[in-house]
């Protein structure tokens, strides 16, 4: 699809209100064609008549059979609709000289693929003439071709395009939210294009950040009063043991004392998880394009994890697959989603001596996938637990795992991160043999 | 996408219908979305709303049933455009159990607000639904793209449900273990919990109907799966004192 643009006007919203006059989609250049044939019929009309009054009467002298007149007719005004005259061809020559200036060079494709915003255009029975690769890279599946309504289903998004299709509007803005994968809210302004080209574009405005810094006050609130209440309780409980009866004790003020430090430095892990976790929630999609080397990530997860693994006497072991091993993605968010990986299987998989490492090349999921492996050969996870353990603060056993610094975040910290990605985590794990806990992290 | 008949009628009365079908998945998926919301939340002015909606879904199906059979006496479809129909009426009759089932979670929320239980179980709850809709979703938009290859996933899926939902009925029977009064509100969240792993059901069978549309074969069959509740025993000596 080649368009051409030739004016943008920017709205309120950045919505290209105009996408150039003679931007033309198919039905529109099987619009112009019909046009060109018509002037080209008309213009030899006179020439066409006396080649048909010939053939009709050659027909009639020569026998020939009745239905080689017609044919040949057909065939004159077929190559007279095809076969431009000269004097034409040099006017069509002349107007693509005349708009050779640098806008309207621009291909509408080009100006909405510039548009960081996702943005579709559409024709008059709402099929997807265009969508540019913000638009395709968030809403996933975005063929030319497909029926709009059919994928964004939302009843106000329902309503958006039958308004502007109805044209009962010229141009309409709504707030829409987008619960999953990962809750969106966007502004979404339709607009017609206008100029003859019964085009009309959507463009969506991603307003989460707004949005979420309410939702995270909240948010934060009724997660951390909870989480907190429990290091505080106990804090004050040791001031006032200090105060009152062991006020004169020195081992015992030693000993609260540490259990107190311990209880803060608890409470810290606790906010500064919960910041990275809302910090993660407010961050707009992942932009397309860059890439990461995952050898090179996990490696250099490994080297900073080396002391948690020799504390613990643990032997870490690798098993990479050869080649390149690269995945589209964040290289921060993912060393934080190998890192709280890594760090849990040297955590619980203490018992086991060992962890395995592990990056492999997979097609078995929905697209080709590149697989790391975190294994550990601790005491495992219950069958009943590990649908479960992604959840904010989900605690497989208090009791056995408060002595492990966790915050109770980490994994669901893992989790939103691969949901950014498109990727997936599975558990693997038996209890006694250990557990295996795989990212699988699509290439394309 | 579909290829052209002679009579244009024809394929505007058959856009119509998917787009009604789109209309009621999108009307379906926020009344979900919608129903979960007003659980954890306790909003009763919220289920109130979910409980009203549902007759929207109930009408599209009359609609899109008198349609179709419509279509079909008119038309004599064949083929793939029988199929299209024959599929247009499954799917909306799986998508109008979905609204009831949503509608069935609304109005549980009175009961459950009663007694509030603790913040896990309704992070459970809420987890199961993501999964539930996800599933709905992804179900959904390959009615849209018709690329059905990536459909077998759906399955898996289910099996994460299925899994989710053990878990939380053994939470809840350890809840109600501990303590009778925890009984009412706990009874009510396993309803919805149930509910919420129907909803993933359904999605699975539309995901069926999409494969028969677009391929014109059954799906192969499927291995033996389901949620694993119907052993769960809990003893009272397992509870923590």
């Amino acid at each position: 699809m080649l368009l051409g643009a030739s004016a943008l006007v920017q709205s309120e919203f950045g919505v290209p209100a105009s996408l150039g006059a003679r931007m033309s989609d198919v039905n529109g250049q099987r619009q112009n064609w019909g046009r060109l044939a018509l002037a080209r019929l008309r213009a030899c009309r006179w020439l066409l008549a006396v080649a048909a009054i010939a053939v009709i009467a050659a027909s009639a002298f020569a026998d020939l059979s009745a239905f080689v007149a017609p044919l040949a007719i057909i065939a004159l005004v077929a190559a007279a609709v095809v076969l431009p005259q000269p004097a034409e061809r040099l006017a069509m020559d002349g107007a693509a000289f005349a708009e050779a200036g640098p806008l309207p060079q621009l291909s509408a494709e080009n100006l909405a693929a510039a548009v960081t915003d996702p943005l579709i255009v559409f024709d008059r029975t709402a099929t997807i003439i265009h969508a540019n690769a913000a638009a395709s890279s968030i809403f996933g599946n975005l063929a030319a071709g497909m029926s709009l309504p059919l994928k964004f289903r939302a009843p106000e998004m329902q309503v958006l395009i039958d308004e502007i299709l109805a044209g009962s509007v010229w141009s309409r803005t709504i707030d829409h939210i987008d619960k999953l994968p990962v809750e969106r809210v966007y502004r979404v302004s339709a607009s017609a294009i206008g100029h003859g080209t019964g085009l009309y574009v959507l463009v969506f405005k991603d307003q989460s950040e707004a949005r979420r810094i309410d939702r995270m006050r909240a948010d934060f609130i009724a997660n951390a009063s909870h989480e907190m209440r429990t290091p505080l309780a106990s804090i004050a409980g040791f001031i006032e043991t200090l105060r009152g009866p062991a006020r004169n004790d020195p081992a015992a003020r030693e000993q609260f004392l540490q259990i107190m430090q311990n209880q803060t430095k608890r409470m810290a892990r606790l906010i500064d998880d919960l910041l990275s976790l809302s910090r993660l929630e407010m961050k707009p999609f992942l932009r397309p394009g860059t890439r990461v080397d995952l050898r090179e990530v996990v490696e250099s997860v490994i080297d900073s994890l080396a002391p948690l693994a020799k504390d613990g006497a643990l032997a870490v072991e690798r098993d990479f697959a050869e080649g390149p091993l690269e995945a589209p993605g964040d290289r921060d968010e993912l060393y934080q989603v190998f890192e709280n990986l890594l760090e849990n299987a040297c955590k619980y998989g203490q018992a086991g001596g060992r962890v395995i490492v592990s990056i492999a090349r997979s097609d078995k999921g929905p697209e080709p996938s590149i697989d790391v492996t975190m294994r550990d050969f601790g005491p495992g996870i219950a069958e009943e637990h590990i649908p479960r353990v992604t959840e904010r603060f989900y605690r497989v056993e208090v009791e056995t795992t408060r002595p492990q610094k966790g915050t109770g975040l980490g994994l669901s910290i893992v989790k939103h991160i691969l949901t950014r990605h498109n990727a997936r985590l599975s558990i693997e794990s038996e209890l006694g043999k250990g557990a295996a806990f795989t990212v699988h992290l699509p290439t394309n | 996408m579909q290829s052209l008949h002679i009579v244009s009628a024809y394929d505007e009365e058959l856009k119509y219908l998917s787009k009604r079908i789109a209309a009621m998945g999108g009307h379906a998926e926020r009344m979900v979305e919608q129903a979960v919301a007003a659980l954890v939340a306790a909003d009763a002015e919220l289920a109130r709303k979910v409980v009203g909606d549902d007759a929207v879904l109930d009408e599209g199906q009359r609609e899109i049933d008198d349609k179709a059979i419509l279509l079909i006496a008119k038309r004599q479809p064949m083929a793939k455009d029988l199929r299209e129909i024959v599929g247009v009426i499954r799917i909306s009759a799986d998508l109008e159990r979905v609204g009831d089932l949503a509608k069935n979670v609304a109005k549980r929320v009175a009961s459950v607000a009663d007694g509030r239980q603790p913040t896990s179980l309704f992070r459970g709850i809420e987890a199961l639904a993501d999964l539930a809709l996800t599933q709905l979703k992804e179900v959904l938009d390959v009615y849209a793209s018709r690329s059905v290859d990536t459909i077998s996933f759906v399955r898996d899926r289910d099996d994460q449900i299925d899994a989710m939902y053990t878990s939380l009925f053994r939470e809840l029977l350890t809840y109600m273990m501990e303590d009778p009064r925890n009984i009412t509100s706990c009874t009510h969240l396993l309803f919805c919990a149930k509910n919420i792993e129907r909803i993933g059901d359904h999605a699975t069978n539309i995901a069926e109907t999409i494969y028969y549309i677009v391929t014109g074969e059954q799906m192969p069959a499927e291995r033996p799966k389901g949620d694993k509740t119907d052993r769960i025993v809990i003893q009272a000596e397992a509870l923590p004192k």
